[in-house]
């Protein structure tokens, strides 16, 4: 089985490399992909929106659009780029584990760059031998300033 | 370019390309046409206690809204009276008492009036008490608060509040008049997208029924896919109810119908909207009725109008209770704000629908706007080339139209946008010379 540290790159790389299945796949059923609207200081159940909060339904909506040729905004497509920090295993029991990981976001379409620094927390837990996400939680520095499209998944 | 030629740039059923393109036709709106207009300036509930302040920026000004010891609210230059520094800096807070210059420590009264300066001998017979540097901050003198929403126009001439809104005030009252006890709140925090187009192509696909079956065909052919199979009585998840609806059909979208009020006002969606099929909450209704009395109750209940501008910064929607404002940056950026509103003696459940819908549509990271922002965008850069420098606004033109007034007419009819375009070029040349 990966180890969690190795698990948090994994999840990176697929996006990176655009294998969304491959990536959806690695969120438990109750798997939750959050990025606060508050970042870093955003309470877990506290009533504040965020600039996305999706359960698989929604994470699969997302990533069907991106296959669909009329997805104009893919014209021309975004490309992404995670560059993680070492990541700090914050909770580390048998058949669960948390994990801490400062990030750089770049993501690119066309002549436009967009920079987003953040940290990213992963809730795993244990699911038939192998990891899978509860909880994906994205704090960007920036989630409440003015921001262009962010298209993929920082 | 003066009041001929820009009166030029707008016919009947067409609008010039400079209008989204030229900055110098941005520089006079900010001088003219912002100038002229009653803009959104912020909520009430956003300042709840004498000294507490919202910035904000209208027609390229610094402008601070301040509750007051008396409660009132005023709006007022972010401009120290000395050498021009912003009084704050931060986008909201509370200043106490009174405001406090951190460079020379000129201090004002909430309401804008010179309170003290140091060293205040060295005034002493020049002529500062008689100049504006003696005068404070100054208070805008034309500021409406209309059911807790706080609008302000920045130039003494044109219509007063009342005169210039109109009977679209009706949008605001069936959104504040959801609350059982009149009083909304704004919660939840607000999301913020800069788009690189003119704020007027966003304005008027706030009115555009046509372009969702082709703009956001692949979100609502995902949504659809997704949801295909589930039995009829499966209940929707709240997202489903609201992303699904956007797939409705040009029918659906005519018949919804539109209203068009004079000064660029406009209704859309009078007799239904893509909102109206949300799951009903008997109790909160029945809560409503006794508030209300049966009629009004039904008539807000019945009516969840698409979207309804107050023309030329605010998008309201009455269901889920959400505003967007619309704050022109330059003649190619755009900043849009998506706020979300708690209903006082509402249930959760509303404030839930206002937040996941801001948060679905009206995110940077939201599947349905990434498609509009693409083609706003590409718009703006299409519309520079070719022979032809015209935006076509033709459907449904009726020259009938053009004595203007109140009208009802269908919902895909570009009235909507020509009313507003009709409204840019009044407020436009107003204080124009020639």
């Amino acid at each position: 089985m990966m180890d969690a540290v190795s698990f948090v790159a994994h999840e990176a790389r697929l996006l990176d490399e655009r294998r969304y299945d491959e990536w959806l796949a690695l969120f438990a059923d109750d798997g939750r992909y959050w990025v606060p609207l508050q970042g870093a200081a955003q309470q877990e159940g506290a009533p504040h929106n965020a600039l996305a909060d999706e359960d698989r339904l929604l994470l699969q909506l997302r990533i069907e659009r991106l296959k669909n040729p009329r997805a104009h905004s893919q014209h021309p497509a975004s490309r992404c780029q995670h560059v993680l920090q070492a990541s700090t295993v914050t909770l580390d029991e048998p058949e669960r584990c948390e994990l801490r990981t400062p990030f750089v976001y770049i993501e690119s379409r066309g002549e436009r760059q967009l920079m987003l620094a953040g940290t990213c927390s992963h809730r795993l837990a244990r699911v038939g031998g192998a990891w899978r996400i509860r909880l994906k939680r994205v704090d960007l520095l920036d989630a409440g300033a003015p921001l262009p499209a962010i298209q993929l998944f920082p | 370019m003066n009041r001929k030629d820009i009166l030029a740039l707008v016919q009947d059923d067409r609008v010039h390309r400079d209008l989204y393109l030229s900055p110098a036709l941005f520089a006079l709106e900010q001088r003219h046409f912002f100038a002229n207009t009653w803009n959104y300036v912020g909520h009430a509930s956003q300042v709840p206690a004498a000294g507490d302040y919202v910035a904000v920026e209208i027609a390229g000004r610094p402008l601070l809204m301040v509750r007051q010891g008396d409660g009132s609210i005023r709006v007022l230059n972010n401009r120290c009276a000395h050498k021009g520094t912003q009084l704050v800096t931060d986008a909201c807070g509370s200043v106490g008492k009174f405001f406090r210059c951190p460079y020379h420590a000129w201090t004002y009264k909430l309401d804008g009036a010179p309170l003290a300066v140091p060293l205040k001998a060295g005034y002493e017979g020049t002529r500062l008490a008689s100049c504006e540097s003696g005068q404070g901050m100054g208070a805008l003198k034309n500021v409406a608060v209309y059911r807790d929403f706080v609008f302000a126009k920045l130039n003494d001439g044109g219509p007063d509040f009342h005169a210039y809104f109109g009977d679209v005030l009706a949008a605001i009252d069936n959104l504040v008049d959801r609350s059982p006890v009149g009083r909304l709140r704004i919660e939840g925090g607000v999301l913020r997208n800069v788009v690189h187009c003119n704020w007027k192509m966003y304005l008027e696909n706030i009115n555009d029924t046509v372009h969702p079956m082709s703009t956001h065909e692949s979100a609502t052919a995902a949504a659809n896919a997704l949801w295909q199979g589930q039995p009829a009585d499966a209940p929707k998840p709240m997202a489903m109810e609201q992303i699904l609806p956007f797939g409705a059909g040009y029918d659906f979208f005519d018949r919804m119908g539109g209203r068009v009020y004079p000064n660029g006002h406009s209704m859309l969606g009078v007799n239904f909207s893509i909102h109206s099929g949300y799951a009903q909450v008997p109790e909160y209704e029945a809560a409503l009725r006794e508030a209300h009395g049966e009629a009004r109750a039904t008539e807000i209940l019945q009516r969840s109008p698409q979207n309804s501008v107050c023309f030329p910064s605010l998008a309201v929607k009455g269901s889920p209770q959400a505003i967007r404002v619309i704050r022109p940056l330059a003649a190619d950026r755009t900043l849009v704000e998506a706020w979300s509103f708690r209903v006082e003696g509402a249930p959760d459940l509303l404030f839930e629908r206002s937040m996941t819908y801001n948060r679905l549509v009206f995110s940077p990271m939201s599947v349905v706007a990434h498609d509009d922002v693409h083609l706003f965008e590409s718009i703006q850069q299409g519309l520079r080339g070719s022979s032809n420098e015209w935006v076509s606004l033709h459907r449904d033109f009726d020259p009938a139209e053009l004595e203007g007034g109140t009208r009802e007419v269908n919902g895909t009819n570009e009235l909507l946008m020509r009313n507003q375009f009709r409204a840019w070029a009044t407020f436009m040349t107003q204080d124009m010379e020639g």
